[in-house]
Parts: C-alpha cells; structure tokens; sequence
C-alpha cells in the first residue's frame, strides 16, 4: 500500500508539473508549429529567475509573478523575429516545421549557454516548505504537494481562458486552420506568437515550482523536460490541452513506476519515455486523446 | 567546337579539383606538420558525417537527427572489439564492422519509420540518439558498475588515413547516386512523394537503402575517431551536438550541390577549433547556436547558393552592358 | 476478358461511405469518361485503381490479374498510370527530369539513361513541349504543368491511363488542345478512364459514361444515352 501510494500519489505529484510544461509545448508546437527543443531551457531559465530572486528573502511561490510574465515577453519577441521570418520565408509548412526545429536547437544553444555563463554549471538549490507529510504510511514533502496544486490549478486556469476568452477562441481557429483564421480576421502573427509566449511562460512557471523542490542546474536540466513534453504531446494529441493535461499525469506515474522497479532505476524513467513514444508513433500517432 | 571545351572546363572541375585536392591530402602529412593532421582529422570527420547527412536528408527532405546515434555505434564498435586492454581485431574490420552495424541498425529504422511524416521523423531520430544514450549509461553503470572505455589509441597519422580514405568513398559514393536515377528518384521523393510512387518509384525501398547508406559511412568514422579520443562514453558517444552540427554544416555550406556540405564543414570546424582553443572556449557553444540561427534566417540555400546567386547577377550585368 | 474491371469496390472514410459497391470495366481501345457532382467519389476510385487507397471490399483486376491491394509503383509497372487533380509535378526538376523520372522507374522494360532521356524527349514533342525541356517545371503556366503530368504518366508506357481533371482550370483555347491530345494518347494505342466536369470535353471525347453520385453507380451508357438519361438531368446535369 505504501509503495503503491509512493508510486500513484508520487507520479501524480509530479505528473502535475510535466502537465504543465507539455500544456505549453502543445500551444507551442500545436498551434504555433515549433517542435520548440529549447523548451526545457526556458524552464531552466525560470528556475534559476526564482533561485535568484529568493536568495534575497523573497518568497519562491510570489516569483512566478514575475517569471510568468517575463518569459511570455521574451517567447512572444522570440516568435515574432526569428520564427515569425522562417514562417514567411517557408514554402510549405513542412519546410517551416523543419527549419523551426533547427533554429529552436540553436536557440537552445544561446538559452543554455547564457545560463551557464551567469550561473556556472554547479547544481543549486534552496530549502523550502522541506517538512514531510504523512499520507497513509507514504511520506511527501510539503513542498511537492503546493508545487503540484499549482502546477494544477494554473493548468486549468489557463485552459479556461482558452476555452472562453476572445483571445482563446483566436488560438483555437489559429490551430484548426492558420490560413483560413488569418482570412477570418484574426492578426495570425501575434496570435501564434502569443501562443509560443504563453509556453514560453507555463515552462518557466514550471521551472519556478520545480526549482522548490529540486535540485537544479544550467547545464543538463532543461532536455530531459523537453524529452518528457514531446511525450506527452505526442500522447495527448497534438494541440490537445486536456490531452497533454493527462498525458502528463500518465507519464509521471509511468516515469516514477519505472524508478521504483529494482532492477530498471531512475536512469531508465527517461528511456522508459521514449519506449512510450516510439510505440505511440507506430500504433497511434494522433496520441490517445486525438481524433 | 565550343561545346568541346565546355565540356573540358566541366569535367575539370567535377574530376580535376578533387583529385588535386585528394592529392594534397594524401601527401601532406609526410611534411611533419602535426597541428595541420589534428585540424584536418577534425575537418575529414564533419565532411564526412555532413555529406553523409546530405546524401539522404538533403535530397529528400526528411530531416534525420540521427547521425549521433550511427556515429556512436561506430564508437562503441571500437569500444568492443578494439579495446585498450584485451583481443582485439584489425583496425579495418572493426571499420567494416561498425559501418555494418550502422547500415543495418538504419534499415531497420528507416523501415519502421519512414513512413512518418516530416516532424515526426525528426523526433523519432532525435529520440533515438537519447534512448541509445541512456540505455548505454543505464548498463555500464547498474549492470558492469563502470563508467565509460578505454579504446587502443592509433596514430595520428593513421586515423587521418583512414579518415581520408573513407571520406573519398563518401564523396563517390553521394557523386555516384546523385547522378544515377537513383539521384533523380531521390529528388522526386523531396518534392512530391505521392507523385513519384505513381511514376513507378519504389519510395519505401529507395529511402530505407539510402538511409542505410549514409548511416554506415557514419558509423565507419565514429570506429576511426574513437581511436584517437580513446576514452568513450555514452555522453561522448551520442551527444546530441553530433546530429545537429553536420545538419547546420550542410545547411551553412547549402546541400544542393556536394561542394554545400563539404564547404560548410570545413568552415565551420575551423571556426570551432578557433573558438574550442582560444579564449573564446566558453562562448563556443553560444556563438555556435547563434550562427545557427542565422544561417536558418538569412542563408537558406547556403553559401555555395549565395555564390550561385550573386554570380549570376554579376553574369547577367555584363551581359546587360555588352 | 476486360482490361480492367472493378467488382464491387467499397471503400469509406470514418463513417462516410465514398465509393460504394461500384463494378465498372473498360475494354481496350477504350476512352471511358467519370461524371457526378463533386463529392461523387470519381476521384477516390481513381485512388483506388491507382492503389493511393485499397478497398475496404471488393477486387480490381487488370488483363485478368487481380491487383487489389499492391503498392502505387507496382501497379505504374504493371501499365496503368495516372495524372492528379491538382498538378502533382517535381517543381524544381527540369521538364524534361519530370518525364525522364518516370520513363526510368515506371517503364517494365527497364529502358537505360540514354533510352529514357530518348523517350522523354518523344514525349514532350508529343504534349508540344520539347522548348521548355531544361527549365524547372515550376515556371510553367498550370495547362502546360497539366501537359507535364500527361507526358510523364505516358513515359510509364501505361496500357491504361486515368486523367484526373485534365480540362479543369484551362481556358476554351486550352480545352479545345487538350481534348486534341486525348485523342491523340487513345491513337497511340493507350485506353483511357478520365474524370472530366466539362461536358462539351466529355461527350465528344468519351466512348461510354459512367455516371457517381454519393459514391454509387447510377448511370452508365454512351454519351447519347447519358445525355437523355432521366436521372442523370435530375441528379447532375440538370442542376
């Protein structure tokens, strides 16, 4: 029961948080069609906004309040120069989607790069909310629960907007049908580059709450998420975000399944993903929860 | 009369260059210049793995990430049977061996997956380096309790030979297919490959074996380079900067033409070597993804098509004024 | 014996039924035109013959060899080839590549370079078109594209060929040529199935009709027995 709790509970704990960050590579790459590989690095980025900032006694949670909104301008300026001119430039969308995924690597390189030299490849970390809480035998830190609750709720808030909001209704014409929603009046360029801002903005928030619980670090952090967001996009469906809502849920129970098994380990959780995509791509390549 | 020597002046520079250049490289090395064997061991490697590349994802359009997965058998080929301590076979068959491995590793591959659509490709390959690299990491550390190899370290001299001999190849071979109507089918399938299954194309056969092929020239040079770097491991072996840098050499140099690839990989494993040795070592990577990102911007049919390009101009402006 | 001939042939996307039951045939010598409104399912059987798609049941056979369910490039060797709606051409090869492409892979006989560039260049003095040999066919207007994509299904050597829309898109000059060049591959000893909305083209051109519509066979006949046909007015023609 205990182990059974440790796994369910624990993947779930942090299964909310690849939720969130694979909700933004799925506006990222649904709708604004970048297979964004610098993801990871924009939750690296937020996590390291958040160490800094708490080092003078701020609290870490009240840091998303500036992580969010600073990574969405930097997403959003990032699309309307760089990806914004690829799209224009690109005859077909197959050749955008490949040039994009070519640049998002070597803004991958810039994002990494920029971190290390201000920050150093050594792991940092902070103490915060480190008291356990005892669930049924099953022992968790304080911080993964309020971690999760946010990741959560800040999920669902925002697919709300989605689902409601002007602005929403825009993203979703822009992901059934960029060209036809362009024609319908809506500005397609600020659009889909207000998609890729908002992703920008749910990894770094994602980095924000992942940086109060873990250990993080410049260099090798940010890949394994982007690994873990393709996933589960793929999983969901593509441009599905309650489809990457539980997908993310799935892989974080799969993932911290695969931890506990004694003789595969954590190094294999990351594997043990790509086994789930490589199958979803042969079987079921619209993801489980596509149409 | 006049097309005589057209012909000359063409068959001059598609068989007379290289061959003086091939005969450079062959000769050089006697002159003892040491640092120039280094620079130019890193150079026959990316003009390999850049041509190699090009020969499949530069005609067709699918943009394999790949290559580090194919390298980095070749690597661990070396690892295995041309160890440090222990048995070990000639240099050559573990050169065969790992471009084998590598041939049939990307047939089966290619077959399963070449069915994907463009992205999908892309992502399946990029995941393929990391799985590789995990598993690797996962076994050498929970099964043997070690990390990394030891490879028998070869002369400088011999790993520029060798590389030398398999880039030729690479080049013949991607000369050779590029002119045959495998070329053309491989074109057809870049621009439409419904149409070119309707014209009688065997697309799924003509992918797969392509794919094959660029892969084993891959693995062949991760067997050589391992023996010059003869510590291996899986972060070494399949780094993901192995797939992506000869897919920016190929777009830098433009993969139009074989010169694009060749060009773009000596240009930018000299910047490399300038950068990785001088003060400028930890901006490499910065300045790298920069020049990445600008070459995707501003370069998009390279810098052989921006010479193509201005020629012409040049050409049409003298016609214009005689 | 047919040439070729469908039985039966079902095909259907989620719950939409595109082709439904169809049996059709044509005989050698052949010119046999596909009518219906749009939607009709003409060119999802032209998927079908083509192997773009496999039915869902029923067999196609050709010269009394079933081929239902082989690949697109076998089915091109075996001599039956096709043109698309919408120009399917290899923008950036040369006219004369696009030609020579098929000449090289589709032929059975498995001609050499030099055969094919020879019998690629027959091709395009065949469709008017050997002046434009050496530029990229993205540079050419859509009614000589259109002449690309015959020459190139004819460089299969086909015994059969299916014209998806030809005439579509073309002025009156353009229809006029191209119902010339029908004739024209039908002399050469080729049998031909086109999909055709112009009806001038079609009931001059084709020896019988076969009239789609939501993916059933509801006509068949001559053009003069189609053109009277009651139900054909109601459903298509009367519109």
């Amino acid at each position: 029961m205990e182990l059974f709790l440790n796994i369910v509970l624990g993947g779930l704990l942090i299964g909310g948080i690849y939720s969130l960050v694979s909700m933004g590579l799925s506006l990222q790459y649904g709708v604004a069609r970048v297979l964004n590989i610098a993801h990871g690095e924009f939750l690296m980025f937020g996590a390291f906004i958040t160490f800094w900032i708490q080092q003078n006694n701020v609290d870490p949670l009240l840091t998303i309040l500036i992580v969010g909104p600073a990574l969405f301008i930097a997403g959003f300026i990032l699309y309307r120069t760089v990806f914004t001119t690829i799209r224009l430039k690109s005859p077909n969308p197959g050749v955008f989607e490949s040039n994009s995924l070519l640049a998002a690597f070597g803004i991958y390189l810039i994002v990494q790069n920029i971190a290390v030299s201000i920050w150093g490849t050594v792991p940092h970390s902070f103490s915060y909310l480190g008291s356990a809480v005892n669930i049924s035998g099953a022992l968790f830190q304080e911080n993964r629960l309020v971690a999760a609750a946010f990741a959560v709720v800040i999920g669902i808030l925002f697919y709300i907007f989605i689902a409601r909001s002007r602005t929403g209704k825009a993203i979703r014409a822009a992901a059934q049908d960029a060209s036809t929603a362009a024609l319908m009046g809506v500005n397609i360029n600020n659009t889909l580059a207000l998609c890729f801002g908002f992703g920008a903005a749910m990894a770094g928030i994602a980095g924000s709450l992942i940086s109060i619980c873990y250990p993080i670090q410049t260099n090798v952090m940010g890949l394994g998420y982007t690994v873990i967001a393709i996933v589960v996009v793929t999983l969901g469906g593509l441009g599905s975000i309650p489809g990457s809502f539980i997908g993310g849920l799935i892989l974080g129970v799969v993932g911290t399944a695969v931890a506990y098994t004694k003789w595969l380990g954590s190094d294999l959780a990351v594997a043990s993903y790509y086994v789930i995509f490589i199958l979803l791509l042969l079987l079921r390549p619209k993801g489980i929860f596509g149409k | 009369m006049d097309l005589n020597r057209i012909n000359w002046k063409k068959a001059f520079i598609t068989a007379g260059i290289p061959l003086i250049i091939l005969a450079v490289l062959v000769f050089f090395p006697m002159y003892g210049w040491d640092y120039g064997v280094t620079l130019f061991t890193h150079f026959l490697m990316f003009v390999i793995l850049s041509v190699a590349w090009t020969i499949f994802s530069g005609t067709t359009g699918y943009i394999s990430l790949a290559t580090a997965a194919f390298f980095g058998i070749g690597i661990y080929a070396s690892a295995l049977l041309y160890p440090a301590a222990g048995d070990r076979y000639p240099l050559y068959v573990v050169v065969l061996i790992g471009g084998a491995v590598s041939f049939v590793l990307a047939f089966i591959v290619g077959a399963i997956t070449l069915r994907l659509k463009g992205i999908y490709f892309a992502m399946f390959t990029f995941g393929l380096v990391l799985l590789f690299k995990e598993i690797i990491y996962w076994y050498e550390i929970t099964v043997e309790g070690r990390r990394g190899r030891l490879v028998a370290l070869e002369a400088n001299d011999t790993v520029y030979y060798y590389l030398l001999v398999i880039m030729a190849l690479t080049i013949l071979v991607a000369y050779l297919i590029k002119r045959s109507k495998y070329g053309l089918a491989l074109q057809s399938i870049g621009e439409n490959e419904e149409a070119a299954a309707h014209m009688g194309v065997n697309i799924t056969m003509v992918k797969v074996l392509t794919y094959a092929v660029s892969a084993a020239f891959m693995g062949a040079v991760g067997v050589v380079m391992a023996t010059k770097w003869t510590y291996v491991d899986p972060g070494v072996a399949f780094s993901p900067m192995m797939s992506f840098s000869p897919v920016l050499m190929a777009i830098f140099g433009g993969f139009g033409s074989i010169y694009g690839p060749v060009i773009g990989a000596v240009i930018f494993s000299y910047i490399e070597e300038i950068l990785k040795t001088g003060d400028w070592s930890k901006y490499y990577m910065l300045i790298f993804g920069s020049i990445l990102v600008a070459t995707i911007l501003f370069l998009p049919s390279g810098l052989v098509g921006l010479i193509q390009n201005v020629w012409r101009r040049v050409m049409e402006r003298r016609r214009a004024s005689a | 014996m047919h040439l070729l001939e469908g039985n039966k042939l079902t095909i259907n996307f989620g719950g939409l039924t595109a082709v439904s039951e169809v049996d059709f045939y044509v005989d050698k010598g052949e010119i046999l035109g596909l009518i219906g409104p749009n939607g009709a399912g003409k060119t999802t059987l032209f998927n079908l013959i083509s192997a773009t798609l496999t039915p869902k049941s029923g067999t196609i056979t050709f010269k009394g060899r079933n081929i239902t369910g082989i690949k697109p490039y076998q089915i091109c060797r075996l001599g039956i080839s096709r043109t698309f709606q919408t120009v399917k051409i290899f923008g950036n090869m040369t006219v004369l590549d696009n030609v020579r492409l098929a000449a090289l892979f589709g032929d059975c006989k498995k001609p050499s370079e030099a055969e094919a560039t020879k019998a690629a260049m027959g091709l395009l003095e065949f469709v008017g078109l050997v002046g434009s040999a050496g530029i990229p066919a993205r540079g050419l207007t859509l009614a000589n594209q259109k002449r690309i994509e015959v020459a190139r299904a004819l460089a299969a050597q086909p015994e059969l060929v299916l014209l998806d829309e030809l005439m579509a898109g073309l002025n009156q000059t353009e229809i006029i040529e191209a119902m010339d060049l029908v004739r024209k591959i039908r002399d050469r000893g080729v049998t031909i199935i086109m999909i055709e909305h112009v009806m001038k083209a079609i009931m001059n051109v084709c020896d019988r009709i076969i009239v789609l519509n939501y993916g059933k066979k509801i006509a068949e006949g001559t053009p003069q027995e189609i053109a009277n046909s009651k139900i054909v007015v109601e459903v298509y023609l009367g519109e």
